[in-house]
């Protein structure tokens, strides 16, 4: 479904990719850990179309994200895939509730109709009650399921999380998880997550472990 | 842990037959390995013994099931004392692991394997623990995630160990401390 074919990527002189062959599966669930500085997140920006890699392909489904305009690789991504950042960026003069409903509304979905399936993945995440306030009015680990669903409201064929419960204590984390896995295998979505958090990685199936740039193939599990 | 402390201590809501005993510590203790019951008496004969326990009723005839024991006020003494004494934390620190990976080093085997193969190990058992708590509630739940945080813990270990390697190994080089 979606894979990196010998990608590299340089920071000006300073390599962060080093030809970086990845396959992940429709429905997958898989962690992407590595110590800091290793080009963890920056393998998910080349995966989300967020960056595009200097050497090598980026495929989904069949389609390289690395021949498309900018606008074409936004469209994309708008379509197919949801991101979850550490502080959610949720847009803050927004309510949750209408932060959750932009990803439909920018595909055409009637506001009504966004608004009723926007409530509904919040009820499910547990933040129903406060879908009607701004970002800034609730916890962190609120926002964060409210990003959690803004990711997966239009029922994407991956979510890529970059450490999405960083900024989270263990047990506000292990609900956001929680509640990420168990819609995920419901909708029948693949996630990447990036995390340096071994609990995090043991709520995914696979793990794929970067030093350097490089995947370091000792780590890497059941993935490809 | 204690198995006779702990059978002494859920005397304390009541008086309670062996096999109740039985059950209330395979459900809060045994997840893993649940208690014979020749265990179970035989370790309350020796409470009653020390007078940390009594009987204070048998129906003739019913077998041994039908003992009711209560906990002593020097039993109850004796449940506080092991609570709030904490425990040496050196006991946290003995590890097999540390062993095997130390031998590996010393002898030239392959230190980055046996590091990746248990790492996989206990992230396998992660994923298990993690099933559990999601439907885990009470003791359970405090037991699956003690363990997480200690998996946890050894991850870091292994993960940190990883990146040591190579001093560790000039390290040996230079003072002949391995074949490596």
């Amino acid at each position: 479904m979606l894979e990196a074919l010998g990608i590299g990527l340089s920071y000006g002189a300073t390599p962060a990719l080093r030809r970086i062959d990845l396959t992940l599966a429709a429905g997958s669930r898989t962690a992407l850990m590595g110590p800091s500085g290793s080009g963890k997140s920056s393998l998910l920006h080349c995966l989300a179309g967020i960056l595009v890699p200097d050497r090598g392909r980026v495929m989904f489904d069949g389609q390289d994200l690395t021949g498309l305009s900018d606008r074409e690789r936004s469209a994309l991504r708008l379509r197919h895939m949801g991101v979850v950042f550490q502080f959610g960026d949720l847009v803050p003069e927004l309510t949750l509730i209408e932060n959750v409903m932009l990803p439909l509304q920018l595909l055409g979905v009637k506001r009504a109709a966004a608004r009723a399936s926007a409530r509904d993945l919040l009820g499910e995440l547990g933040v129903a009650d406060v879908a009607d306030s701004r970002t800034g009015a609730v916890s962190g680990g609120q926002a964060q399921r409210a990003a959690v669903a803004r990711a997966l409201v239009h029922e994407p064929r991956v979510v890529l999380a970059d450490e999405p419960t960083g900024s989270l204590d263990t047990v506000n984390a292990e609900a956001v998880l929680d509640a990420m896995v168990a819609l995920s295998t419901r909708m029948g979505v693949a996630l990447v997550v990036v995390t340096h958090d071994n609990l995090v990685a043991s709520h995914l199936d696979d793990l794929v472990v970067l030093r350097d740039g490089m995947l370091d193939l000792s780590a890497r599990e059941a993935v490809g | 842990m204690s198995t006779s402390t702990t059978l002494l201590a859920l005397l304390e809501p009541g008086p309670a037959h062996g096999y109740t005993l039985k059950r209330n510590f395979d459900q809060w203790f045994g997840r893993r390995r649940p208690l014979a019951f020749g265990q179970v008496y035989s370790t309350l004969a020796r409470l009653t013994r020390d007078g940390l326990a009594d009987q204070i009723e048998v129906e003739a005839g019913h077998g041994p099931d039908r003992r009711l024991y209560r906990i002593t006020p020097d039993g109850a003494a004796a449940v506080d004392d092991w609570v709030f004494t904490p425990q040496p934390a050196e006991v946290f620190a003995t590890s097999t692991l540390y062993a095997r990976v130390t031998v590996a080093l010393l002898s030239g085997r392959d230190v980055t394997d046996v590091l990746a193969r248990q790492r996989e190990a206990h992230l396998r058992r992660m994923r298990e623990l993690q099933a559990a708590r999601r439907q885990a509630t009470g003791a359970v739940l405090l037991a699956v995630t003690y363990e997480l945080a200690h998996l946890d813990a050894d991850l870091r270990w292994i993960e940190e160990s990883g990146t040591r390697l190579d001093t560790v190994r000039r390290h040996l080089d230079r003072t002949g401390g391995g074949h490596a």
